[in-house]
């Protein structure tokens, strides 16, 4: 889903959201009614359930917890790990730490972006991947380390990656 | 009392436990520079310009929210202090657009006043400044993010004070924003205009929409018949822009100097104040036999009417439906006075000087035309009013005085004390009680309304049945109340709420100030000039009989309801009438 798309949905219909996920991230939310203080477990157990957080469930967090949508949405940016981006079904790590980025990760990467057809946008434009970047996951004797969800691609070429990607739908 | 005693630049002091080095330094005469920390709103430690050396400890500390420990030595002046300080404003300085010759805050620009004390000439650092638009969809507030020190002192006061949070720090590092949630335009979300984030803004990152060019330029056209209103609050803090102390009553120089701009007639919005009452008074003692839709709540702070339309919608039918003092005295110049000087009311450009920037939003709501024409053109904050006598060379101090015009320019000491937190109820109930027992209160200063107590109650035995009525302002403060009211801890027949703390007096639009007794400085003015006036009750003034006489008829009739009352919204279609508004009108 397109962030323009998020950004004009009030209620959550039409949000590509699978409703029974809606409703567990709304039993959640019930959860916390009024407390103000649980504002950071709240986000992350809703981003446990759907991935990401957009903006109109950021919304009925505020609502419920009484805090405001300038408040939760700050807290939302300052905080990495929470992301108002839907991932995508496959989500590809590039490493760039020290050993990763001497090989050659950031030609690697581009390679990934292209393959993958995500552009600045972190997430490609048919939903199939998201393309982040890692610092080092202590692989850096097999670098340029790749990872696509759970597998672990080593000393990766920058020409190999349409290859690799393929097995993935 | 709990005392510690430390040293602060070799001088032996003793202080209460829990203070903290900022003040105890002042105590011994040390003057600390500060930027972030404000008097009323406390200190940050955000900007770390207030650093001072303590003794033992491993890093400069901000001297602003560290508290005093026994036996504390404490240098506020040292070599390693007055260089960190000057690094700190250097680089905020480096991120700064350097526009202060044509900056909104130029004269009062907390960060360039500071940076000429610590003589910082030329900046060590450069590095290039990202562009941040500004944000102009508000009618009343210019965000100009790119002038921004992230002292968060507009977030404190749209947070704490108004709970209306509209604004917040967003993203992390070089990126933290001040900003509305989703990077929203102002005007998309529940800012109620009240403009406190104007007041303490230390630069020019949030301004007051300047509406000066537009009054000059009808001021200069011929075919313009320009009448201006003054609201109460004016008087007792203009003097303040032009080196008078606080609590200065300047009325007559204000009057002399509107008159002496070219303004072709010059009205108080206080009979409009008065006129109010009247209404509202009507109002609540048909409220108050009926029974119904009790507590009446009142309308005349357009900052607390948007916060109920935004956050309270369900109270709609308990807030009056009077339009405030500044759209009744709108409609009455552009139907009664044109008649009476013989104008057309196409040629009229209504012009109103208020302490309120929410009142630059009130004057275009699409629904204030009940004349035919919008109630009021333009709207001015005090602080544009001397921005304006600036521009055209006028110093209040040497200006002949002069008086309110006929036929709107009389009023009451209970039109007065509208512009203080407590006021509108003071003068209503003197109203209510001459109305219902047919004789003026014993006392008519009304001591439990008065005041700066956030909330705040009384009980009046009026004709035998016990009236009880409550007064908050801030919006937090309102809030609570509220929430009093609507769990049933608490009932009221009226109550009186101000969306700025202190009332107008302390409006968004009043002159900068870091007083802490600054409200009650202002509010002494409108009290004297209350206990001045002939007459002290609303339904006295002579001006005010005359329009009802001549035009207006009754309280609550037909016409006064066409051209003194309003409605309001409510829910989803509020928001986006209120934003459609914004941007239709900007």
């Amino acid at each position: 889903m397109s962030e323009a798309a998020v950004r004009s949905t009030a209620q959550g219909a039409g949000t590509g959201i699978d409703p029974d996920l809606m409703k567990k991230v709304d039993a959640v939310i019930e959860q916390y009614r009024g407390n103000r203080g649980a504002l950071i477990p709240v986000l992350h157990e809703v981003q446990e359930i759907i991935g990401y957080l957009p903006r109109f469930v950021q919304s009925k967090i505020a609502e419920a917890l009484g805090v405001s949508e300038a408040e939760v949405y700050g807290v939302v940016t300052f905080y990495s790990l929470f992301t108002m981006k839907p991932a995508g079904r496959h989500k590809i790590g590039v490493c760039l730490g020290t050993a990763c980025y001497v090989k050659g990760a950031a030609a690697l990467l581009e390679a990934v972006k292209q393959a993958a057809g995500v552009e600045n946008d972190d997430v490609s434009a048919d939903g199939r991947f998201s393309v982040e970047v890692t610092r080092c996951i202590g692989a850096c004797g097999l670098a340029p380390v790749l990872t696509i969800d759970e597998d672990v691609y080593s000393r990766v070429s920058p020409e190999s990656v349409s290859e690799i990607l393929e097995k993935y739908e | 009392m709990d005392t510690v005693k430390l040293t602060i630049d070799g001088k032996q002091i003793e202080v209460e436990r829990g203070t903290t080095i900022l003040e105890a330094a002042r105590l011994v005469g040390a003057n600390v520079p500060t930027l972030c920390y404000h008097p009323v709103l406390g200190g940050g430690g955000a900007c770390r310009v207030c650093v001072c050396e303590v003794e033992g400890a491993r890093n400069l500390v901000a001297s602003c929210v560290c508290p005093v420990n026994d036996g504390m030595v404490v240098w506020t002046n040292s070599k390693a202090v007055r260089e960190a300080r000057r690094t700190v404003v250097e680089l905020m300085i480096a991120s700064h657009p350097q526009d202060c010759l044509t900056c909104d805050r130029s004269d009062t620009c907390e960060l360039r006043r500071l940076a000429s004390r610590l003589n910082v000439r030329e900046g060590r650092f450069t590095r290039e400044k990202k562009a941040s638009p500004k944000d102009t969809s508000s009618p009343s507030v210019v965000r100009d993010p790119s002038k921004c020190i992230l002292c968060g002192r507009c977030v404190e006061v749209c947070s704490s004070v108004q709970g209306v949070g509209a604004i917040g720090l967003a993203n992390r590092g070089i990126e933290t924003v001040v900003a509305p949630a989703f990077g929203d335009d102002l005007a998309d979300t529940k800012c109620v205009a009240c403009g406190q984030c104007t007041a303490v803004c230390p630069v020019g990152a949030l301004i007051v929409k300047d509406d000066t060019d537009a009054v000059l330029d009808a001021l200069s056209d011929e075919n313009k018949h320009v009448v201006v209103q003054v609201a109460p609050a004016v008087r007792a803090a203009l003097g303040e822009e032009f080196g008078l102390p606080a609590g200065t009553d300047v009325t007559a120089e204000m009057v002399g100097a509107l008159k002496q701009l070219g303004f072709d007639a010059v009205f108080d919005t206080q009979l409009s104040a008065d006129l109010t009452i009247m209404e509202e008074g009507n109002e609540f003692i048909e409220r108050l036999k009926s029974g119904e839709r009790l507590p009446l709540i009142t309308s005349c702070s357009p900052g607390w009417i948007n916060y109920m339309e935004n956050f309270h919608p369900d109270l709609v039918d308990n807030v009056s439906s009077c339009k405030s003092p500044q759209q009744m005295m709108g409609a009455v110049i552009k139907t009664y006075y044109a008649k009476k000087a013989g104008v057309d009311p196409s040629k009229i450009v209504s012009v109103s000087i208020m302490p309120c920037t929410a009142k630059k939003f009130e004057a275009k709501r699409p629904e204030m035309n009940s004349s035919g024409y919008r109630d009021v053109d333009y709207v001015l904050t005090t602080r544009e009013l001397a921005s304006m006598l600036r521009q055209v060379g006028i110093d209040l101090k040497s200006v002949q005085s002069s008086d309110f015009d006929s036929p709107l320019g009389e009023s009451t000491g209970a039109g007065e004390i509208f512009g203080v937190t407590g006021g509108v109820m003071e003068a209503a109930l003197r109203s209510v009680y001459f109305a219902l027992t047919n004789k003026p209160l014993e006392n008519l200063e009304l001591h439990p309304v008065r005041g700066f107590d956030g909330i705040r109650e009384a009980e009046i035995d009026v004709a035998g049945q016990k009236v009880r009525v409550a007064v908050a302002h801030g919006l937090s403060n309102a809030e609570e109340l509220l929430r009093r009211i609507e769990s049933g801890e608490k009932e009221y027949h009226f109550v009186e709420i101000m969306a700025c703390p202190g009332g107008c007096i302390a409006g968004g639009g009043q002159p900068f100030s870091q007083d802490p007794d600054i409200k009650s400085k202002r509010a002494s003015v409108l009290y004297a000039g209350d206990r001045a006036k002939k007459q002290r009750m609303s339904h006295d003034n002579p001006a005010v009989k005359k329009l009802y006489g001549e035009f207006l008829e009754t309280p609550g009739s037909e016409i006064a309801h066409k051209l003194l009352h309003t409605t309001y919204c409510q829910g989803e279609k509020c928001s986006e009438k209120a934003s459609a508004n914004i941007k239709e009108a900007s």
